[in-house]
């Protein structure tokens, strides 16, 4: 039985972690970016969010201003046992989103949508977000929370499969472009794309791509992985970088994520994780051990699951 | 910053129009005196519902920052401000004439600029500049060069992250100098010298099937 006070406790501690620490993954990406820039401004940017991790890391303060959107993706074992349940999971939650708005401290960034009533601690109606996965045959739970940012360089559209392979290109450039230019993305970014499920599925998909996996991971379906590379090389082509002067840091890497989709249509969605790209995880065993991480391992070959039935990996079945 | 050829300025405020004369788009500046936080609720508070501002010029200073600090209030009334970072200005463009007639402000500092309209029309009349946080946003930074919070002002109607906080700042940047006295955009200029390339980047795309209302296809306008 994973104790309540433990999964709250992580939780609070992940969101400093999120807010304060840029992932490692990220931070190498970046790296390599300011090692090719040859624009003098998007270099200087580069240059000087480098030096800004260094200080939030230094000093235990966010690393931007902006905190984002803090949100919560739960990963529960089949066989993980929570005290309380899950209905005291998200009040823990909730409470841990609170407590860490005040004490880290984040901005406070929700508000009522029409009547602007702000509670001072990112809490409110349908906030934060709680998604749930599940994952066969363990007994842990998986707790990761992401700030995104939440204005700029996101957008959907419904496109069709005579739209092919160069209307999907097209609307890639476009979200970049419109939302690179002044840099209201907060480029070089992780851009995440969903490709295909029900409207909101491809959003959620494209979400998830691009803040739920690290620089370097590809697609299991090597024509996807291909994709993602070629995806990455355009976004950095467009002759744009950091903050949107000349350059060519635009993107840090390209994940795409795929859903079935209606026979006629073919939705898509582009995300952009941005120069905080905030995410943290820990995951909580049953005799109260916590690991953190910054890779949220949230695709699987089972949350990817293509049949009817669940069958295990066929090695294991061999055995 | 090091390693960077860019010119860089160190700015005292309040700053003169004078100093300010000297800014040139794509510089480096950093502040030291006194700037306030402002964003759209403080715009529809002040000129709308007509409250004006809550003190002095003196008070307030001349530079308003459209941000929201990350920061809480102490129960002895005392303040953590942990990192600071923009919010994108160009929505405030509306309220900005009326806005420096009252503030008397001369630099607003942002996130993304505004457009050269703006500057020409708001901006060049009252002798204000632009300077853009860098990144965005480089936060903990900023938050360094916060020596302490002067005085926060409509906390209880706005909220923390729409009050005015008064901030005392010292080596505070970098910024980049986005606008001149003269209403010239460091932005424009930069999507000006990539807009050729992307008639080339677009080669073989296909325009969607669906369209959509008011959609354009000239990739040199904006979305702001």
């Amino acid at each position: 039985m994973i104790p309540m006070s433990t999964l709250e406790r992580t939780a609070y501690e992940l969101m400093a972690k999120a807010a304060i620490e840029i992932p490692d993954d990220y931070l190498a990406g970046l790296r390599r970016c300011a090692n090719t820039e040859t624009g003098d401004l998007s270099a200087f940017v580069i240059q000087a969010m480098l030096e800004n991790y260094e200080a939030a890391k230094q000093d235990r303060r966010a690393m931007c201003g902006d905190t984002g959107l803090p949100r919560w993706y739960v990963k529960i074992g089949n066989e993980a046992k929570m005290e309380g349940g899950p209905v005291a999971l998200e009040a823990a939650l909730r409470r841990a989103t609170a407590r860490a708005t005040r004490e880290v401290p984040l901005r406070p960034n929700r508000v009522h949508p029409l009547w602007r009533t702000d509670h001072d601690n990112n809490v409110g109606i349908n906030a934060p977000e709680i998604e749930y996965a599940f994952h066969p045959d363990v007994d842990w739970i998986d707790l990761t929370t992401v700030h995104k940012g939440g204005l700029f360089g996101s957008d959907y559209r419904m496109l069709f499969p005579g739209d092919g392979i160069e209307g999907i290109k097209r609307f890639y450039l476009d979200t970049l472009i419109g939302f690179g230019k002044r840099g209201l993305a907060c480029q070089p970014a992780i851009v995440g794309v969903g490709l295909g499920g029900s409207k909101d599925t491809s959003v959620v998909l494209g979400k998830q791509a691009s803040c739920l996996r690290v620089v370097g991971s590809r697609n299991p379906d090597p024509k996807i992985a291909a994709l993602e590379d070629e995806f990455k090389q355009l976004g950095n082509s467009i002759g744009m970088g950091a903050m949107g002067f000349i350059g060519t840091s635009m993107v840090i890497d390209c994940h795409i994520e795929v859903g079935y989709c209606r026979t006629g249509g073919m939705p898509m969605s582009v995300h952009m994780f941005c120069l905080s790209s905030r995410r943290a995880t820990a995951r909580i065993h049953p005799d109260g051990k916590v690991e953190f991480r910054t890779d949220p391992e949230w695709f699987t070959d089972y949350s990817r699951r293509s049949t009817v039935e669940w069958e295990r990996p066929l090695v294991e079945a061999a055995e | 910053m090091a390693g960077s050829g860019l010119k860089t300025i160190h700015l005292k405020l309040p700053a003169s129009t004078e100093d300010l004369c000297k800014l040139e788009i794509g510089s480096v500046a950093y502040l030291t005196g006194r700037v306030f936080t402002a964003r759209e609720a403080v715009y529809k508070h002040a000129i709308e519902d007509g409250a004006g501002m809550p003190a002095s010029r003196a008070e307030l200073g001349l530079a308003n920052f459209h941000c929201s600090p990350a920061a809480s209030v102490n129960p002895d009334g005392s303040h953590i401000v942990g990192a600071v970072t923009a919010t994108a200005s160009f929505r405030f463009a509306k309220w900005l004439d009326d806005w420096f007639k009252i503030s008397g402000c001369n630099i607003i500092i942002g996130k993304g600029g505004m457009t050269s309209e703006v500057y020409r029309n708001a901006f060049v009349p009252n002798n204000a500049i632009y300077l853009t946080t860098v990144g965005y946003g480089t936060g903990a930074l900023l938050g360094r060069g916060i020596r302490r919070v002067a005085r926060v002002y409509w906390l209880e109607e706005l909220g923390l992250a729409q009050a005015i906080w008064v901030l005392e700042v010292e080596n505070f940047g970098p910024f980049l100098v986005e606008s001149d006295l003269n209403g010239n955009s460091l932005f424009e200029r930069e999507n000006a010298k990539i807009a050729p390339g992307l008639e080339r980047l677009y080669e073989g795309t296909r325009p969607a099937t669906l369209r959509r209302y008011g959609e354009t296809d000239d990739k040199t306008d904006e979305v702001i």
